[in-house]
């Protein structure tokens, strides 16, 4: 099969004292036409990582192949055939949306029609409008028009949906799923879960510079042992104070942790904990005070594979 | 997804469209506009105003009230230049200290037996031998306009006392175009707009580009970096032709400035100092990552220029021992050349020096700036 983008043991070391070492050791491989999740906590590295696949960071240590290519010989082929949309680039706010687009087509020897780009990223009515006049949503919308405008085989989109609101992210998730569907391989990264469930084919959560887990989203999730979490607090001081595992041993658990004050317990059929629960609280006499059972997501499997929630990894790395 | 097959169409040429871009961009920012167009225009009609050509005067002169001050006051009015008022001993004094007046006249106190004393209508006139015996003047001896009016009104009353003067003169006014202020301004004005231009119109503009992470966004194209570059320059260079134009045109109109020595070395002046102040403006942005560091280092190079280039009063002014300092500055030369073109017709092989500084500067900034830029 061939890949898109192949890179090993990718490191980037920024010097400092100490000297930060934000990328430790990354290995990806991703097919041609895949839709490719790079997840994780702000600070993970991924931004790092992304910049180095899209040339504009050298790598400390670490091999990259890009459509089988490499920036060191051949840099300017591959930025004929890749797009990018960078973290928050602020385009000059005094043009148009199609000034704008007809000065990057302007780079590209072959690309697409800037008025059929527009419209397909939903701009039309903004198309004269200039840039400081768009929304948050909007711009976003309008860095993806520009990463598409030199029709590349190959996409970058580094947090393409963050801040913005839900009808927002919608439009934009529309957007990815054309891509996707042109057959252009897309490599985003992103720390919604929920967004890198939706889009991606297969996902690399990144932590702390490494890859810690890769895999299509339904099986990392899958691998936790249990498609469904349930969460449940008890109403007792006694009860809330024991340690997960207290619960390990009722039917169909694969793994326990505490959060705050409640209990999350990851299992393969609720139906066949949920009546062993009721009974060992009724048992010693401790009283439910809140239940749910939810679908288990990648929230889950950051939070298994590292110990934290993703929230406190930020916290950390911030 | 027809509707997004590759298009064939023809593409503009990245250079043109890159320049077309910093076009619209500056047209559209009506505080540039205003900064680089209009403020130099207020500029040379305020200063051209304040310094305009006029005759030396009105001098206000006080006299002491007393006994012949009358006369005295009389003779002086004769001369259309001084203001003559009569006021009392306190408050002439007052007069003379708060700047309201220039001199102060006291008519000497010897009253009793005053030959002419109390003819405050006994003034001919020529005036008489004798009209006055003494008086005394006060003035600031520091300020050129209480000098000049002590002159002056000795002169009239010296004369009026029937003074011969011992040798004949004769005074032949000349007015000519090229030694007024405003001539002195207009050159350097043009330097003054052709340094801020490179600061503003290439410094400040690619930092504002490199944060708002443009720089690096236009690097993840295929766009190749001189082309880039050379858009910033020739965009500023295309700004610099109205700016110019203006300024000399609204200077023609105002004031009847003129070239002595023509506009076509005038031209060629501007687009040198273009280039060069595009170069020290790229220098000055080619690492700087936020606004504070670049705007430090903006004015850390316009204001020793904006004192000791000579743009509104002639570097003689300052000792001798910096004189070596102010004529490296990179504007320096190229005022002493528009000076040395618009006010004495002097040729460009004359002015050999300056333009080897002028481009001395450019291209050596141009180097390291490119040496050092910093395009994430």
């Amino acid at each position: 099969m061939p890949f898109a983008i192949r890179c090993t043991d990718l490191r980037k070391t920024y010097p400092g004292k100490p000297p930060v070492e934000a990328v430790r050791g990354v290995d990806l491989a991703i097919a041609e036409g895949e839709c490719f999740g790079v997840l994780g906590p702000n600070g993970a590295g991924k931004t790092t990582t992304i910049e180095i696949l899209e040339g504009l960071i050298e790598p400390t240590a670490g091999e990259v192949e890009i459509l089988g290519m490499n920036w060191g010989r051949q840099g300017p082929e591959i930025r004929q055939r890749i797009g990018i949309s960078l973290q928050e680039t602020q385009f000059s706010d005094n043009l148009t949306v199609r000034e704008t687009l007809n000065l990057f087509r302007s780079f590209y020897p072959r690309g697409l029609e800037v008025g059929a780009t527009i419209a397909r990223v939903g701009l039309e009515e903004k198309s004269r409008a200039w840039i400081k006049h768009l929304s948050g949503g909007q711009r976003q919308r309008l860095a993806i028009a520009v990463a598409l405008i030199g029709d590349p085989a190959l996409l970058f989109l580094d947090e393409p949906t963050t801040g913005l609101d839900p009808h927002s992210r919608r439009q934009l998730w529309a957007i990815i799923g054309d891509c996707r569907r042109q057959g252009r391989t897309t490599l985003l990264t992103t720390h919604y879960m929920e967004e890198a469930e939706r889009l991606c084919d297969r996902v690399a959560v990144v932590d702390q510079g490494r890859v810690i887990a890769c895999g299509p989203p339904r099986e990392l999730i899958a691998r936790l042992g249990g498609n469904h979490v349930v969460e449940f607090s008890v109403a007792c001081a006694a009860g809330a104070a024991q340690p997960p595992e207290f619960w390990s041993d009722l039917p169909s658990v694969v793994n326990c942790r505490a959060e705050g004050d409640s209990f999350h317990l990851s299992v393969m059929e609720p139906q066949c904990l949920l009546p062993a629960l009721v009974e060992r609280l009724e048992q010693r006499g401790w009283r439910l005070s809140n239940l749910v059972t939810r679908q288990a997501s990648l929230d889950d499997v950051f939070v298994v594979l590292t110990g934290r929630a993703i929230q406190h990894a930020e916290k950390e790395n911030a | 997804m027809s509707e997004l097959r590759p298009a064939s169409v023809v593409r503009a040429h990245p250079l043109a469209s890159l320049i077309g871009a910093r076009v619209r961009e500056f047209w559209r920012e009506p505080s540039a506009i205003f900064w680089v167009y209009v403020f130099p225009l207020i500029l040379v009609g305020a200063l051209g105003v304040a310094f305009r050509e006029r005759p030396v005067g009105p001098f206000s002169v006080v006299v002491q009230s007393g006994a012949q001050a009358a006369t005295i006051q009389r003779t002086l009015s004769r001369d259309s230049r001084f203001r003559v008022r009569i006021l009392d001993a306190p408050t002439s004094r007052q007069w003379l200290q708060t700047g309201r007046a220039e001199l102060l006249v006291v008519p000497s106190s010897r009253t009793s037996n005053d030959p002419l004393g109390g003819s405050a209508d006994g003034g001919s006139e020529k005036g008489s031998p004798g009209e006055f015996e003494s008086c005394a003047y006060q003035y600031d001896p520091t300020q050129a306009n209480s000098v000049l009016a002590r002159q002056l009104a000795d002169d009239a009353l010296q004369r009026a006392a029937l003074r011969r003067d011992a040798i004949v003169v004769h005074d032949q006014p000349v007015v000519e175009p090229g030694s007024r202020y405003i001539d002195f301004l207009v050159p350097g004005l043009l330097g003054m707009g052709l340094l801020g231009g490179g600061m503003w119109g290439v410094g400040f503009a690619i930092v504002d580009m490199r944060l708002r992470k443009l720089l690096k966004r236009y690097l993840a194209t295929p766009m190749k970096r001189r082309h880039f570059l050379g858009a910033v320059m020739a965009s500023r260079l295309l700004f610099t032709i109205p700016e110019a134009l203006a300024l000399l045109v609204c200077a023609r109109l105002l004031f009847g400035v003129t070239s002595q020595g023509g506009y076509g070395p005038v031209a060629l002046l501007i687009l040198l100092g273009a280039c060069q102040f595009s170069g020290i403006g790229l220098l000055v942005a080619s690492r700087a990552r936020t606004i504070e560091t670049v705007s430090g280092l903006m004015n850390a190079v316009m204001l020793p220029m904006w004192i000791g280039s000579g743009i509104f009063f002639s570097t003689d002014r300052f000792p001798e021992s910096v004189q070596p300092f102010l004529s490296l500055l990179p504007l320096t030369p190229l005022i002493q050349a528009l000076r040395g073109v618009m006010l004495e017709n002097a040729s460009l092989w004359t002015l050999g020096p300056q333009l080897g500084m002028i481009v001395l500067w450019g291209a050596v900034t141009f180097v390291l700036a490119l040496r050092w830029f910093r395009w994430n």
